[in-house]
């Protein structure tokens, strides 16, 4: 039941917000969002690891199709609804800090996404689980579209064309899927089951790889994230990094590694590469970028490279090294992005060499910057470091070189975030900034939680490691132990 | 007192938490006071622990387990500590120096309008280092090393407004960053090939290994990795360009940081992971020949420098080589214990170098000091201490610490130990061409200067003469057997106790090492007499400007040109594929196939809307499907 109100609860508060004007639209999305999280941390302490799914509903919808309305958490699912429900607040939150215009239909959108988001991470139907995928999509068009900058119309139109590319590619690997499987339903136990010689698992994997690395992305599927980021609303932006590139991860988790092990004894290998590029080429990319929001896209892709890498090296280390980022990730990311919102409110600009000598003014965000910038570089003791120090370990014994060349992130992350972080902040102070005021309340009541997420996950990892574990290794024993049909 | 091993830290620790968490409450005053008394705390921990190890009855135990940090699958990492002679001995060196360079800067930066920002890295920095030297795994030493590798940024960056300090910064932080992909890869394969990280278990399964060869390859990589990481930290050829620029900190933070103790990580790394370094002979072949072109690059380019703290940084890199020169002999103790009398004397040259600069209200240019000796007794004094030392003149501290790792030198072959005398003639030059140009001769600076000379508050002074006293006596602790029957090498047995092998009796005679030991002095005292020919009688001073000085001068002068090499063969290049990538293979390569296939797909669109009804889903469809076909030919076949 608790999964089901965790779907329902955004969508009603969406009604809500719709219809409760100017002023109260923003209190009652950012009520609604605190109470879902309260829900998703009953869930996290009432879950019991042992028992896998939890909080199972199962409800026939088209029975004739075999489709239901099934729904529930393992450990996996778990984590990423806490992630969800832990960033939307936040996200909501910086919205006040500065003007949105028709702010009902922007909450009311941004909590219908939520809601197809953790729909996204508990549907144990496929069918559910594509319809809440494309669900997602709609409500980040419209924000992107309508809150967007001047270049919105054709970056918009690019992001939705390529991602309902993906998504259509999808829907024919899932009606292939479920036209081979056992008996005839989307039920995730039964897409498990279904027996599929090497050259079709190949085929599908072809497909849901395709939307699956368009999502996250991974090179070199990746061409519509720079300018979607850069032209995006700031809460677009961080819808878009910091929760929705993980749909594409979980999609690899939940429906590729177990149902294609073929495939991926044949072309993980691929994916592995082709993810490893995205690191090296996306973080030298990111050396040059002027635009603060430019440049946080390509430090998103090389950091998703290495979680997309660790996704298909068959190791505990490297998928809950996945784990673990991903939560990371969303964490840093929007806290970045964050500071580049209060950045932009000060001064005006995302030009980063425009800006400069800002911690004369601003010595508090000066720390919380630093902080953010060294849990993205992975410095030990921050939760970068747990993520990134076991996707190497997956990636490494998956093959050692690979690990070496993806590792150039540690060098070129400091290169390109340091310099930033250098332009930005230090150097004398600018008469022009010299009115600018250091953090409101608001602002650190959004930073504060960040950071303690930081150090949190950073020192104690099991708050993930242990919920997940079961749930990985049973993905893991699924992959390697279903027996191949020989062609 | 084991159950207390956690306020080490853990004392400092919470004084950077308080000092930089109550910033604005604390009087500006009072956070020096802060930050050394929790560092006197945990010295005082550090010495209930260090008596024991020295009379030999600390009793090891098992790891002391704080908290379990990182468990997945086989990995399972803990937050703990190895109580040993080797980390005890390195502990209290750091909280030791530590505490005296913490009282000297309370002084020394007392009007700063950032002190307790100052104090709170300071503390910081004392955390991570024992963070460092105290974990039981590599993964703990890691958070450690990238700990102090943070604090070194945020101290060399201290002063923010002024970039050229930010850059020298960064650039620490980064070369560090490369040392430390080394470090990470080494850690990777320990974990690889022994499915832990733990020193004990590792060194034990290696230990055990009955035929070296089959898995000699492994352990070349794991020790040449992990060096990797030492040259990085401990600034050795390639990556100790940053060392030189990191002096734009404070200079009590070069006494403590890029001097005494971070700057010797990589020692200590090597000596704790000296099982496997042992199985690995050509790998310390190769720190052989690193540290000593280190020692003698470094030396080479420290002739000519006239910053005081530029030649104090390059004297650093270079005894670092002279470090490493004694691990690549398989001389473990002996690298330790120079690190020991070099964080003495060094501490003691950096402080002093500070009382200067304070006398004479910033300048650190020797060419304008001069004739100080009347004007800083305690200053001249102790430097000139700290001076004989590190040239080697007994009984001083680097006398002992010296000609250890020379008579190792001699042993393997005396081609090794002339390289090293070299090293250590250049190293007499230069100090003392330092010492002749700041204490000796008159006064070149300017009458203002002049007015303002004055010897340091107690404060500052207190610490340099324990830090003198402990230059005259700290080499006692490693009699060479030739002085004594009994008792000798005492500080090569107390490491013992942590497993870091006692070498054998030394094959030379007596009386050749005697002979060794004279002619090695009578060469620095030839040299410490040319140069006080030079710049006491002669009152050579360096040129005042770059045009005046002969080819080679120049040459060192402006450091071998290194750091113009690496800009054009590392950091442009970066910036060049960083714009190929960008504006070639991401804007009319990549992309312009995603909206290629876009539009030829609205084209087709446009065309067939003619032949068929006009349905708008039908069009979707269809371009998407192209897009499919496209892409699938692009990326997947």
């Amino acid at each position: 039941m608790i999964t089901t109100i965790l779907i329902i609860l955004p969508l009603v508060a969406a009604i809500l917000v719709y219809f409760a004007g100017q002023r109260l639209a923003p209190t009652i999305a950012i009520a609604s969002t605190l109470l879902e999280f309260a829900i998703a941390l009953y869930a996290y302490f009432n879950f019991e690891v042992l028992a896998g799914w939890n909080y199972v509903l199962v409800k026939d919808w088209i029975p004739s199709l075999g489709i239901s309305y099934n729904v529930g958490m393992d450990g996996i699912s778990l984590i990423l609804v806490i992630l969800t429900s832990f960033l939307f607040p936040l996200i909501l939150l910086s919205t006040l800090t500065s003007s949105v215009k028709d702010k009902p239909s922007f909450y009311a959108l941004a909590l219908v996404m939520q809601s197809a988001l953790i729909g996204v991470f508990v549907a144990k139907d496929l069918f559910l689980f594509y319809i809440f995928w494309e669900l997602a999509l709609i409500p980040i068009y419209f924000i992107c579209l309508m809150w967007g900058d001047e270049n919105r119309k054709f970056v918009t139109f690019k992001f939705f064309i390529y991602t309902l590319f993906g998504s259509l590619i999808m829907l024919a690997a899932i009606i292939y899927l479920y036209s081979v499987a056992p008996e005839k339903s989307f039920a995730l136990e039964n897409i498990y089951l279904t027996k599929l010689t090497s050259q079709e698992q190949v085929w599908i994997f072809g497909g849901l790889f395709l939307a699956f690395g368009i999502k996250m992305p991974i090179f070199p599927f990746h061409t519509w994230q720079p300018e979607t980021y850069t032209s995006a609303p700031m809460a677009g932006t961080m819808l878009l990094s910091g929760i929705m590139l993980k749909m594409g991860v979980y999609g690899v988790i939940r429906w590729i590694l177990p149902v294609l092990p073929n495939a991926l004894m044949e072309w993980g290998w691929l994916a592995l590469l082709l993810s490893i590029i995205g690191i090296v080429y996306a973080s030298i990319i990111a050396i040059k970028q002027s635009n603060f929001k430019t440049l946080i896209a390509y430090v998103s892709i090389a950091h998703v490279g290495l979680i997309g890498a660790g996704l298909f090296t068959n190791s505990v280390e490297g998928l809950q090294g996945v784990m673990v980022q991903m939560f990371a990730h969303g964490v840093n990311v929007i806290g970045i992005l964050f500071v580049i919102q209060i950045l932009f409110n000060r001064t005006g600009t995302l030009q980063i060499n425009s800006m400069g000598g800002l911690r004369n003014q601003m010595p508090q965000l000066a720390v919380y910057f630093l902080i953010l910038i060294m849990a993205n570089i992975a410095l030990p003791s921050t939760n970068g470091f747990v993520g990134e120090f076991l996707l190497f370990i997956g990636v490494f014994n998956y093959n050692p070189y690979l690990a070496a060349l993806g590792g150039l992130t540690i060098i070129l992350g400091a290169v390109y975030l340091l310099s930033t972080y250098q332009k930005v902040m230090l150097g004398e102070a600018k008469a022009e900034f010299n009115v600018v005021m250091d953090l409101s309340l608001l602002e650190k009541s959004i930073l504060i939680p960040i950071v303690i997420a930081i150090f949190a996950f950073g020192l104690f990892p099991d708050i993930i490691l242990d919920v997940t574990e079961p749930a990985i290794n049973g993905i893991l024993h699924a992959v390697n132990h279903s027996i191949p049909v020989a062609n | 007192m084991m159950e207390f091993v956690w306020l080490i830290p853990g004392l400092p620790l919470l004084g950077f938490l308080i000092l930089s968490l109550f910033n604005k409450y604390i009087p500006k005053s009072a956070s020096g006071y802060i930050a050394s008394a929790m560092l006197l705390g945990s010295f005082l921990v550090v010495l209930s622990l260090l008596i024991p190890a020295v009379s030999g009855t600390l009793v090891a135990k098992e790891p002391f387990v704080l908290f379990n940090w990182i468990q997945a699958g086989n990995l399972n990492l803990s937050l703990s500590f190895q109580i040993d002679n080797l980390s005890i001995w390195f502990m209290s060196i750091i909280t030791g120096v530590g505490f005296l360079i913490h009282m000297y800067s309370i002084s020394y930066m007392h009007d700063d309008e950032g002190v307790t920002r100052y104090f709170s890295y300071l503390n910081l920095f004392i955390f991570s280092m024992l963070l460092l030297v105290m974990g039981s795994n590599f993964a703990v030493m890691f958070m450690g090393w990238e700990g102090v590798g943070l604090c070194s940024y945020l101290l060399i960056g201290f002063w923010f407004k002024n970039q050229n300090y930010n850059d020298a910064a960064k650039k620490a932080f980064i070369m560090n960053r490369i040392g430390d992909l080394g470090f990470l890869l080494g850690m990777l394969l320990i974990y690889h090939q022994f499915g832990t990280l733990e020193y004990t278990a590792v060194f034990e399964q290696v230990s055990k290994i009955i035929n070296p060869n089959e898995i000699s390859g492994v352990l070349l990589a794991i020790t040449l990795l992990l060096f990797v990481g030492a040259m990085g930290k401990s600034a050795q050829i390639p990556l100790y360009t940053w060392l030189p620029d990191a002096m734009a900190g404070p200079t009590p933070v070069s006494a403590l940081i890029h001097a005494a103790t971070m700057v010797t990580a990589g020692i200590y790394m090597i000596a704790r992971s000296n099982v496997l370094y042992s199985m690995a002979p050509m790998t310390l072949d190769i720190i052989f020949v690193i540290g000593t072109s280190t020692a003698i690059l470094a030396a080479l380019i420290g002739l000519t420098q006239t910053d005081i703290k530029k030649v104090l940084a390059y004297s650093t890199v270079s005894q670092l080589g002279f470090m490493f020169m004694a691990i690549g002999l398989g001389g473990y103790s002996a690298g330790v214990f120079h690190v020991t009398t070099h964080a003495f004397f060094k501490a003691l040259l950096f402080l002093g170098a500070g009382s200067v600069i304070h006398a004479m209200g910033g300048e650190q240019d020797i060419r304008k000091m001069g004739g100080l000796m009347k004007k800083l007794p305690i200053t001249s004094i102790t430097f000139i201490i700290a001076t004989l030392a590190i040239a080697g003149i007994p009984p001083l501290a680097g006398f002992f610490s010296k000609d250890a790792i020379l008579a190792l030198a001699f042993e393997a072959s005396p081609l090794k130990w002339g390289l090293g005398v070299f090293a250590a003639l250049l190293t007499t030059f230069y100090m003392f061409r330092m010492l002749f140009l700041t204490f000796f001769g008159e006064f070149r600076g300017t009458q203002h200067q002049k007015e303002h000379l004055h010897e340091s508050p107690l404060l500052m002074t207190i610490p340099l003469m324990i830090l003198a006293a402990l230059t005259l006596l700290a080499g006692f602790i490693e009699i060479p057997h030739v002085f004594v029957h009994e008792g000798s090498n005492w500080f090569s047995h107390y490491l013992a106790a942590a497993h870091v092998p006692l070498l054998e009796a030394s094959s030379i005679s007596a009386s050749t090492e005697f002979v060794l030991m004279g002619s090695a002095l009578t060469l620095v005292l030839l040299v410490i007499l040319s140069t006080y020919i030079i710049y006491v009688s002669k009152k050579t001073l360096p040129a005042s400007s770059e045009s005046d000085l002969s080819a080679l001068d120049k040459l060192s002068y402006n450091k071998f040109y290194v750091d113009e090499l690496y800009d054009t063969i590392i950091l442009k290049p970066i910036a060049f594929f960083s714009d190929i990538f960008h504006n070639i293979i991401e804007k009319n390569f990549i992309d312009r196939i995603v909206n290629f296939s876009g539009k030829s797909i609205q084209w087709s669109g446009k065309t067939i809307r003619f032949v068929q009804s006009g349905d708008v889903n039908t069009y979707t469809i269809f371009m998407v499907i192209g897009i499919v076909v496209i892409l699938f030919l692009n990326f997947i076949l």
